[in-house]
This record gives C-alpha cells, sequence and structure tokens, in this order.
C-alpha cells in the first residue's frame, strides 16, 4: 500500500483554455496508505478525471502524482501496481471462480501454495469458498462484479484500489449487502481505496473520507460526520443530509442575522461588515417545532415564526414545510412530536449552535 | 369508477408471483405498493395494464371484465424503471406520440404535449432527443408522456429507482404535486422504499411474497402493521424482530437484560411471542447497558444505520445525524420498553405502542 500525493495537479483538455474552464483544477492533495477514500459529486465535476490521473490513464496537463514519493506522472497504468474495478465486471467467463482470482497472482509468478492460500482468504472474505469450482458464465450479476472486486483485492502489493462506480449496475436491492460485503473486505485487507461514486451515501458507508468536488473543484474533505455537521458550503450542505441544509437568507446586524422581522443568533459571527448580505445554514433535525407555548424557548434559541404549509409522512419522521417570509425552511421531527394543522402558524426554536453563518456561498470563517 | 382486482393468482415456473390478489383502486388517489423485490408488485400492473395474463381472477373497470380487453383498449398509462423514449424524436415528439397513434387531432396533441411538459418542469427543453437529456429530465419524459394520455389508469413501476439520490428526492416531491391534479386517474405507484410509500400514497398497499400483507393509510401501516413482514418492509431499516417472552411484570428478549413490561403490552398472557424492536427505540452508547459490538454501520440520508452483535443477537439501531462510529467499537445498548410491538408466534400483530396525539 501506498501514500499518493498530487502536488499542483491540474486537467485541461485543451491547451491555452481559461483556467476558469479546466477539467480539473489545480488541486494538493495527500491520500494516506491503508485508508478509503470516497470522490463524490455531481456529474461533470471532476471525479472521473481525478480518478483517471491516479490511475495513468489521463497525464495531467500540470502538477506532478507520486506514489510513496517516486513520480509517476507519466508512468503508464499497467507500471503503476495498481487494481481497478470498473461499472461492469471484468472478468474470464471461460475460467472457475478460483482461476478468475488466481490469474492475477500467476500473471506475478507467486509460488503455487501463497496463491492457493491467498485465494482462499478473498474467496471466504467474498463468502464464495464453496463455489471456487463453479465456471464465472454460471454466476449472477452482482457475484460477477463481487468476483472483480476479489480480483482487485487478490495482490496484497498494490499501490492502491481504484474503483470506480462499481455499484452501477447492480439491482437496487442487491446494492445494500455488495455495499457491506465491499466495506467488510476494505476493513479486512486494509488497502488504499479510492472509490468514486454519484451517490453521497454509498460513499459515506463506505469511505473513512469523503472528497466532494463540484465543477473541476474539491470543495470539502472530511468524514462523513464533519460534513454533516459543518459543511464548508451550501453546496455540501445541499448534497449531503437528507432533507438538505436549510438556508436563510439575511444580513448581518449586531452578530446575528436578520432576516425579516427576526434576528437569528448564529454559532459565531462572520468578519464582514454591518449590513452584509449572511446566510444562515441549519439542518432540518435541529430545529425544533414550538409546541403551544410550553416550552419557551431559552437564551440559546433564536424563535421564528412562521406558517406550516406542508407535511410529509417519512415513517419513523415526519418533514414540516414552513413558511417564514418569503423563505421555506423543512423541519425534521420525530413521529411522537406533536405536529399541528397544516396552514397553522408555528413558533420554531432555532439553536444558536447549529445556525452556521454562510456568506458567499462559504462557511465563514470565526471571527476570533 | 373503479378499478378492481379480484382473486388475482399467476403462476410462473411453480411460483405464485401473484396469490389470490383482491383490491379495491379508487380515481383520484394515489395507491403505492410497498414490497421487497419479488413481492408482487410488478406483476399486479402488468396484470392491471393487461400486459401479463393470469391463471385465475379478473381486473374489473366499473364493473366490467377487463379480461378480453386488450393492453392498448385498456386506458392505462405506465412509467418505467428504465426510462423508455424513442431516440429519435424530441421531447415534444415523444409526448406527443402515444396521442397521435390515438387519433388525437395534431393541435390538440401539442396542447396536451406541452401541458404535461410544463407540469414536469421540462417547457425548455422541448426540442432536444432524449441523448441530450439526463437520466432525470428523460424521466421526466416517460412522465409528461404518461400524465398527457389522460389515461384512466396511471401505472408507475419504481420510477424513480435509477436515478440519483438528490434528483429522486426533489422528484419524489414533485410527484406529489403532479398526482394531486390528476382527478379521475387511478394512480398506482410501486415502490421499495418505505418513506417514499407512506409520503406519496393517500392508501399503502403492502405486498409480501405474491400476496397481499396489509392495505391501509400511511399511518395505519406505519403504526399497527398487522404482521412481522410488513413491520420489516415499512420500517427503514428493519424493524428487529427477536424471539422473546412475557414473564409477569417483564418482557424477556434473546441477548437483552429483563425489560419492563409496558403498559400497551399488560392484558397479554404470559408466554413466547415475537418481539419487535423498532430500530430508533434503541440507542447506543457508553452508560450503562448490555455491550454490543458493532458489525457494520451505514449512512442513509440523515441516519445512521449501526449494526450490532448482542451475545449473538443481530440487531439494527437507528440513530439521528451522522455519527462516527466504526465497526469493530464496542457500545452500550438501551431499549425504550415503551416503544415495543408484539406478535404472536405466527407473526401476527398483537399490540402496538400508541402513538402520541398524532
Amino acid at each position: 500500500m501506498a501514500t499518493l500525493t498530487l502536488e499542483n495537479v491540474a486537467q485541461t483538455y485543451n491547451p491555452g483554455e481559461d483556467p476558469d474552464r479546466w477539467a480539473l483544477k489545480p488541486l494538493e492533495l495527500t491520500l494516506e496508505s491503508g485508508r478509503t477514500y470516497a470522490l463524490v459529486g455531481p456529474s461533470g465535476c471532476g471525479k472521473t478525471t481525478l480518478l483517471n490521473i491516479l490511475s495513468g490513464l489521463v497525464t495531467p496537463s500540470h502538477g506532478r502524482v507520486t506514489f510513496d514519493g517516486v513520480d509517476v506522472t507519466s508512468t503508464p497504468t499497467r507500471l503503476r501496481n495498481i487494481a481497478q474495478v470498473f461499472q461492469f465486471p471484468v472478468i474470464y467467463r471461460s475460467m472457475t471462480v478460483r482461476d478468475n482470482l488466481a490469474f492475477p497472482l500467476e500473471c506475478r509468478g507467486w509460488p503455487r501454495s501463497r496463491i492457493e492460500e491467498r485465494v482462499r482468504a478473498v474467496a471466504e472474505a467474498l463468502g464464495l469458498a464453496d463455489g471456487l469450482d463453479v465456471p464465472a458464465s454460471r454466476l449472477s450479476a452482482d457475484e460477477k462484479q463481487l468476483i472483480s472486486l476479489g480480483r482487485g483485492l487478490v495482490r496484497d502489493d498494490v499501490a492502491a484500489v481504484l474503483m470506480d462506480e462499481p455499484l452501477t449496475v447492480i439491482d437496487p436491492q442487491l446494492k445494500l449487502s455488495l455495499r457491506r460485503k465491499i466495506r467488510q473486505l476494505s476493513d479486512e485487507f486494509a488497502p488504499t481505496v479510492i472509490y468514486v461514486t454519484h451517490d453521497q451515501y454509498e460513499a459515506m458507508t463506505f469511505a473513512q473520507e469523503l472528497l466532494v468536488m463540484s465543477e473541476g473543484r474539491l470543495i470539502q474533505r472530511g468524514t462523513p460526520e464533519q460534513l454533516f455537521e459543518s459543511p464548508s458550503s451550501t453546496f455540501v450542505g445541499w448534497f449531503v443530509g437528507s432533507p438538505s441544509m436549510n438556508f436563510l437568507r439575511g444580513t448581518l446586524e449586531r452578530g446575528a442575522a436578520r432576516v425579516g422581522e427576526h434576528l437569528i443568533d448564529l454559532a459565531w459571527s462572520p468578519p464582514v461588515p454591518h449590513g452584509s448580505e449572511v446566510t444562515v445554514g441549519i439542518r432540518p433535525e435541529y430545529i425544533r417545532i414550538v409546541d403551544g407555548g410550553s416550552h419557551p424557548g431559552d437564551a440559546s434559541e433564536t424563535s421564528v415564526h412562521g406558517r406550516l404549509v406542508a407535511v410529509q409522512d417519512h415513517g419513523e419522521s415526519r418533514v414540516c414545510e414552513i413558511q417564514v417570509r418569503e423563505q421555506q425552511v423543512a423541519v425534521k421531527v420525530r413521529r411522537e412530536v406533536h405536529v399541528p394543522k397544516v396552514g397553522s402558524f408555528v413558533d420554531l426554536g432555532l439553536p444558536r449552535s447549529k445556525c452556521l453563518p454562510y456568506v458567499e456561498g462559504r462557511l465563514a470563517t470565526c471571527g476570533d | 369508477m373503479s378499478v378492481v382486482a379480484q382473486s388475482l393468482t399467476s403462476w410462473v415456473d411453480g411460483e405464485a408471483h401473484l396469490d389470490d390478489v383482491t383490491l379495491t383502486l379508487e380515481p383520484g388517489r394515489i395507491h403505492t405498493v410497498l414490497g421487497r423485490t419479488g413481492a408482487g408488485k410488478t406483476s399486479l400492473l402488468r396484470v392491471l395494464a393487461g400486459l401479463s395474463d393470469v391463471d385465475s381472477g379478473d381486473v374489473l373497470l366499473d364493473g366490467r371484465s377487463l379480461r378480453e380487453v386488450p393492453p392498448w383498449r385498456r386506458e392505462t398509462a405506465m412509467v418505467y424503471q428504465q426510462f423508455i423514449n424513442y431516440p429519435h424524436l424530441t421531447a415534444l415528439e415523444n409526448v406527443m406520440f402515444p396521442l397521435r397513434r390515438a387519433k388525437v387531432p395534431a393541435a390538440e396533441a401539442q396542447r396536451r404535449a406541452k401541458e404535461a411538459l410544463e407540469q414536469v418542469g421540462l417547457t425548455h427543453l422541448s426540442d432536444r432527443r432524449p441523448g441530450a437529456l439526463s437520466g432525470g429530465q428523460q424521466q421526466r419524459v416517460a412522465i409528461a408522456r404518461a400524465l398527457a394520455r389522460r389515461a384512466r389508469i396511471l401505472l408507475l413501476d419504481e420510477p424513480l429507482v435509477n436515478l440519483d439520490f438528490k434528483l429522486r428526492e426533489q422528484l419524489r416531491e414533485e410527484l406529489r404535486g403532479l398526482f394531486s391534479g390528476v382527478g379521475e386517474t387511478v394512480v398506482v405507484y410501486t415502490t421499495t422504499e418505505p418513506a417514499e410509500a407512506l409520503m406519496l400514497g393517500d392508501e399503502v398497499i403492502v405486498m409480501h411474497e405474491g400476496r397481499v400483507a396489509q392495505v391501509g393509510s400511511p399511518a395505519v401501516i406505519f403504526e399497527t402493521p398487522a404482521t412481522t413482514a410488513v413491520a420489516r418492509v415499512v420500517n427503514d431499516p428493519p424493524m428487529n424482530v427477536i424471539p422473546g417472552t412475557l414473564q409477569g411484570e417483564h418482557v424477556a428478549v434473546r441477548g437483552l437484560d429483563l425489560l419492563p413490561r409496558a403498559s400497551h403490552l399488560a392484558g397479554f398472557a404470559d408466554g413466547p411471542y415475537l418481539v419487535g424492536i423498532p430500530a430508533p427505540s434503541l440507542t447506543f452508547g457508553t452508560g450503562p447497558g448490555v455491550l454490543a459490538t458493532i458489525t457494520f454501520v451505514e449512512i442513509s440520508g440523515s441516519e445512521t444505520f449501526v449494526h450490532v452483535d448482542l451475545q449473538g443477537t443481530e440487531l439494527v439501531v437507528r440513530a439521528e445525524g451522522i455519527h462516527d462510529v466504526s465497526t469493530g467499537d464496542r457500545v452500550s445498548m438501551t431499549v425504550d420498553p415503551s416503544r415495543l410491538f408484539l406478535f404472536t408466534e405466527d407473526g401476527t400483530l398483537a399490540a402496538a405502542p400508541p402513538h402520541g396525539r398524532s
């Protein structure tokens, strides 16, 4: 396993193009040995370009790529010592499961006994130990993809395992079990994994760390909890979490956000002048519906008045849409919480510590 | 007008795809069909559409049998999982196509197609061909085509399953608005996702192994699931169902300590039952409680599903928010005894927790 670095790497497919339009804007990145990373973002965000630069399919137009300190910027894929798993299973249909798993090791001249031992370990982890002699052509689509994954993990000498949307072709019902299996395999074999997906929740379940990309830029990297609790931009606040984070537009006044008649206390005061535009970001699960005045809001909470316009039943929780002036706020409450009738006016409690200040779409720095 | 499915039964290779399915589907209401893959959801839609035959049973429209009516005369529109559009036609032409085939005059067809495209928010892309549209936009075209037909029966077979998460979330909300304007149409919508079924349905039909397991309002289905199968499929993650016994003042559940018997479980004879432990009724932490080992952590939307091994019993816990816990961590578990469900040993609901004022 290796530590991978990108030093000022950027990619444009058209020399002379305006840097604002590059497929990948200049990027400094270190991916540590033995950790699992997910590259996520909407299509066209640059995640596949980044993966292709790591695999060697694309030589970046700018910057340097190293594996364990060795410059591999222009090293072809086959000499990079990486394993790849693609959207579609890559297996030899004419071979048995055993031969499919053994093949990459035979190519590297491993001794027979060591191959047998390793194949068995991987097959057991895949749950395929009983079917080693089955011809691969007889397997279902998800089993074939499992074999592809197994082939990626069978070599313990690879620098990294790169996976490009490996669950795309899998039946949605089987995704959960396969997702679990991939996670277990990577926990057990601990390779450095870079996993590309457009599904943020697949990424969060799989990876120790996420790299959220948008328009060719790395927007934020962090653990799932970090992305949920303190999204560095309104984009990440929208992209991570369901329902998305609420954003209330206002202006800065005495360190708080003025939204209509409300003055919403912020977790911290953004370092911008009085009267500047500031957006309050707050997750739907952190807002309380204040019930009939029985729980007066305390000092750590701002009370906001609005009208309940819709309620969605999600089973365990309900999502209430509340109109606050001309803006919409989603509030997620547990099922046992009393929800007033649609059309009635309600008071919301917004805890100060959960009201994050965003300025021009980015989380403001802490002033002090 | 209503559509009645009468004892629909269909066997394929010795396996019942539909097993004595009887339903009444009312116009102007959205019926969501919830069940796992293989529960019979798609088979039901195909029979309603006339695309599959049954071994016995019938479909009645206004009391008249549809048995001999071919699919193209059934006034049925269907939206599939895969976005199906004609690649050589523009979005507008795609939506107009079935109308023209049904001999709707050109001007009228165009007016209805434009209206449907506007409903799905695609007016600005009506001249594009499917190849130049994203997956979400292509599925909107397919939905617009179904809407423009003004069919009496609108069938949607997991229409959002192949879309990205955020798009699914957005389109799901839009569908609520679209369906509220369908007037006299019977809408049937299948899904494997409980939140989708509960949120979109006026009525939820839960299917399990080819049978109708329960029909009711979202609140009834969620709060009083008729069987353990319904309880599992209507919860995300599925409800934990574990053998246990009622013993005097206590409920004994394998792996957990003796739990106090809450008031809603009074009045039942002591003895063996199946105990339903909703994933959100469990909490994990570092305080006192029974020790468990985390075996897997899943993140779904804004919740963390933590799978644990509790002295050989597999349980799943649902925690609000996203938590930094890992496989192998040891945590202490507590359960809220007032939220337990009780099922008889054959899986029939005996007692459900009271659901407050809601």
